[in-house]
């Protein structure tokens, strides 16, 4: 063995999965080691067949060039000789970034207040203030089916996990569900919500491959569950005292509410009974996202592998174990992790499942928190507000990344590429910008609307990004 | 003369005459025959004038009718209002912001004819001798070359006066405004709006590069602070607005702003 004096050489690494898993032995590195070196290593050494790319952090900073840089920069102590190295897995596929506006689609009488990509990534429907819900065909960027059945503005819609319905609400309250291959109508109208329908959200679908019970909140302070095969209500769950703003159904078998008094409530779905209440806000609760949103919302689909090939197994249990396979590769780092952002300016980080304590608080906004989303992995979040700014945080830690400025007017929503790499964000500023996560800044302008951007989805595929707003006009961007 | 409600009193102490109720009915229930009867009899001018009032009566009644049916009828079809929010902003008094106003190309095809479609199309000429007075100069104030403007001006931010001996236009302290109230035509607001530049002096291009502000002129003003927005998302930052009042008599200057 060389003896140098050096304590920088008498370093030895380790690598650790995010979970802290040990993988290998412990080793002596160059330290002029390079990340690429580092990438080709660390397949090497989990035996991969194909090289995925990976990103390598030494105490949560990341390594950028060498390993010499990013341990100089880090003035370690001088017992220290062992070095974990924790390796996160990348997408494998790259979304390419959308970057001008293939077409716009009038139609819509009235503004267009939400666009929604099916799970499959294959259809897309809006919902407008003209009573409609419309079915747009995505590969001929044209009109498909124009629906009509409700009698006031729909506030919210949103696909089942197979893709074979969309639910529609109302601001009468009332929730239609629609066969997206037809354009007609299923079943009968529900009706029980007395004011306003905020949110919806379907059974996951590795719990019920049926894709029959749909979760929906209500400014009249209820949750309902739906039984969409049957047209009635199964369950209403009543416990907030004002309005309910969202409520998401996690994969765990809960459902968590979000409200105006200030709580997040996380009950459990089958009986609707309240599990915790989860308190700390101390105003309004905006908005919840789960860091599994993504893998919840595509179901058992897998729209990267192929787009143009139907992706869902016919198997029903063959395609649900799959789904269920994959919500566990998610959640295994960390479990299933909340978000709430409120009216206080406020983020809380919660582990819904386990614990009524925030994990953290994540302050910094100087006006109310308006969307919060969980990159496609679940590393990331994003909050956007209403001070123009949108804020990246650390999902694991809750620690503050950077914030991302442009926009000159309230923020009102996010959307994450599935490869987690790009966001797009929609503003009253009439624009939509795309921004880079691999250095934080603004890619591209994306403007054209005429009015404020009220929604923006990008498609579970991450080829098209889809966005409505107050002139009316649906716009599809792409690369 | 009637000392006090006597009848009212002894209604209430005794109650009306037994049989009241079917002799009102059946008064009520012979009404139309005796109109009848006089409306046959009745000729010339009389006759004219009761067949007026019936009408008139026949009208009333029929409208009646029709909004009793109304009230019963259930509406089915309730107007949808406009101005559609998504959820998040439902619960927030969002203010109605104006449509994104300024259209670029339109605007600077304006600004190329120097015309605008404005509020007060025609405007009062002034003369140059109603905007200047004569100041008379030199030893025995023979010479009058130099002029006072007698009208609100706006003096820009970098104006150096020039010495006295070159300086022709004189714009007195008092009379420069730096500020208008600028009313929004659709948001029915006014708002109290920094002054960028004149744009435009009907009277003349003279009063224009001067920065005469007369009735009818046509100003920028720096509109930033309303936060509107262009196509491309960046702010708004100047507008043209049309002075609506005479602002050398009323010490303010109010103008419309040019949608």
């Amino acid at each position: 063995m060389d003896t140098v004096n050096d304590v920088e050489a008498d370093l030895r690494f380790q690598f650790k999965s995010e979970t802290g898993e040990v993988v290998g032995d412990i080793m002596r590195l160059p330290l002029d080691c390079s990340k690429e070196q580092l990438n080709l290593l660390c397949n090497g050494i989990l035996d991969n067949e194909d090289v995925v790319p990976y990103l390598f952090y030494i105490h949560d900073t990341e390594i950028v060039n060498n390993l010499k840089k990013s341990i100089d920069s880090l003035n370690l102590k001088a017992d220290e000789k062992v070095l974990d190295i924790i390796y996160q897995q990348q997408a494998v596929f790259r979304v390419r970034p959308v970057t001008r506006c293939t077409s716009s689609m009038p139609g819509h009488a009235e503004a267009v207040i939400s666009v929604n990509f099916s799970p499959d990534g294959k259809y897309l429907a809006s919902g407008s203030g003209d009573t409609t819900v419309r079915f747009w065909d995505i590969l001929t960027q044209t009109p498909q089916h124009t629906c009509k059945g409700h009698k006031n503005w729909v506030l919210c819609i949103s696909w089942s996990p197979n893709s074979k319905k969309l639910a529609s609400a109302c601001k009468d309250g009332r929730i239609i569900i629609w066969d997206p291959f037809s354009g007609n109508q299923i079943g009968k109208t529900l009706i029980g919500h007395k004011q306003w329908v905020t949110s919806l959200s379907w059974e996951p679908y590795h719990q019920n491959p049926e894709c029959r019970l749909l979760a929906s909140s209500s400014k009249d302070g209820d949750v309902r569950i739906w039984d969409t095969v049957l047209c009635n209500t199964v369950l209403t769950i009543s416990g907030h005292l004002k309005s309910v703003t969202v409520v998401k159904w996690g994969g765990t078998g809960l459902i968590y509410s979000a409200s105006q008094d200030r709580t997040v409530k996380v009950w459990r779905a089958q009986d609707g009974i309240l599990c915790r209440t989860l308190e700390g806000h101390a105003h309004w609760v905006n908005t919840l996202a789960l860091n599994t949103d993504y893998v919840l919302r595509i179901g058992a689909f897998d729209p990267i592998k192929d787009s143009n090939k139907d992706t869902l197994d016919e198997n029903k249990s063959k395609s649900q174990e799959f789904a269920l396979k994959r919500y566990k590769e998610v959640i295994e780092c960390t479990g299933e992790r909340l978000v709430s952002g409120s009216d206080d300016f406020t983020m809380f980080l919660w582990n819904p499942e386990k614990d009524k304590k925030p994990l953290a608080r994540l302050t910094g906004h100087q006006q109310l928190v308006n969307d919060v989303k969980f990159s496609p992995d679940g590393r990331i979040l994003a909050s956007a507000s209403f001070d123009k700014s949108i804020k990246l945080w650390q999902a694991k830690s809750g620690k503050f990344i950077t914030t991302l400025r442009g926009h000159v007017q309230a923020v009102y929503m996010i959307s994450f590429s599935a490869d987690s790499r790009l966001m797009v964000s929609g503003s009253a500023d009439s624009t939509l910008k795309l921004w880079n996560l691999k250095t934080n800044k603004l890619e591209f302008d994306l403007p054209g609307h005429g009015d404020e951007v009220y929604a923006v989805d990008w498609s579970t595929d991450g080829l098209r990004v889809a966005s409505g707003g107050k002139d009316k006009v649906l716009k599809l961007w792409q690369n | 003369m009637p000392q006090n409600e006597y009848i009212e009193r002894h209604r209430k102490l005794y109650g009306r005459k037994l049989d009241y109720e079917e002799r009102k009915r059946k008064r009520e229930a012979r009404e139309p025959h005796k109109r009848s009867k006089v409306a046959r009899s009745l000729r010339g001018i009389k006759a004219k004038i009761f067949n007026k009032e019936r009408r008139n009566e026949k009208i009333q009644m029929k409208k009646k009718i029709q909004a009793h049916e109304e009230k019963k009828i259930k509406k089915t079809t309730d107007q949808v209002s406009e101005g559609a929010l998504p959820v998040y902003l439902l619960d927030r008094d969002v203010q109605s912001r104006a449509k994104v106003l300024s259209n670029m190309i339109k605007q600077k095809r304006k600004e190329k004819a120097g015309k605008w479609d404005v509020p007060i199309p025609k405007v009062k000429a002034q003369s140059d001798a109603d905007v200047f007075r004569v100041v008379t100069t030199g030893k025995t104030k023979r010479k009058a070359w130099k002029r006072m403007v007698t009208k609100v001006t706006f003096v820009g931010e970098n104006f150096t006066r020039k010495p006295p001996k070159f300086e022709r236009f004189i714009r007195p302290m008092a009379l420069r405004f730096k500020k208008a109230h600028v009313t929004h035509p659709e948001l029915k607001a006014t708002f109290y709006l920094p002054i960028i530049g004149v744009k435009k002096n009907p009277s003349s291009p003279m009063f224009t590069s001067l920065g005469v502000i007369t009735k009818g002129t046509v100003i920028e003003v720096n509109i930033s602070e309303l936060g509107l927005v262009t196509n491309s998302g960046k702010v708004v930052w100047g507008k043209y607005a049309q002075v609506t009042n005479n602002p050398e008599n009323d010490g303010c200057i109010n103008a419309v702003l040019l949608v």
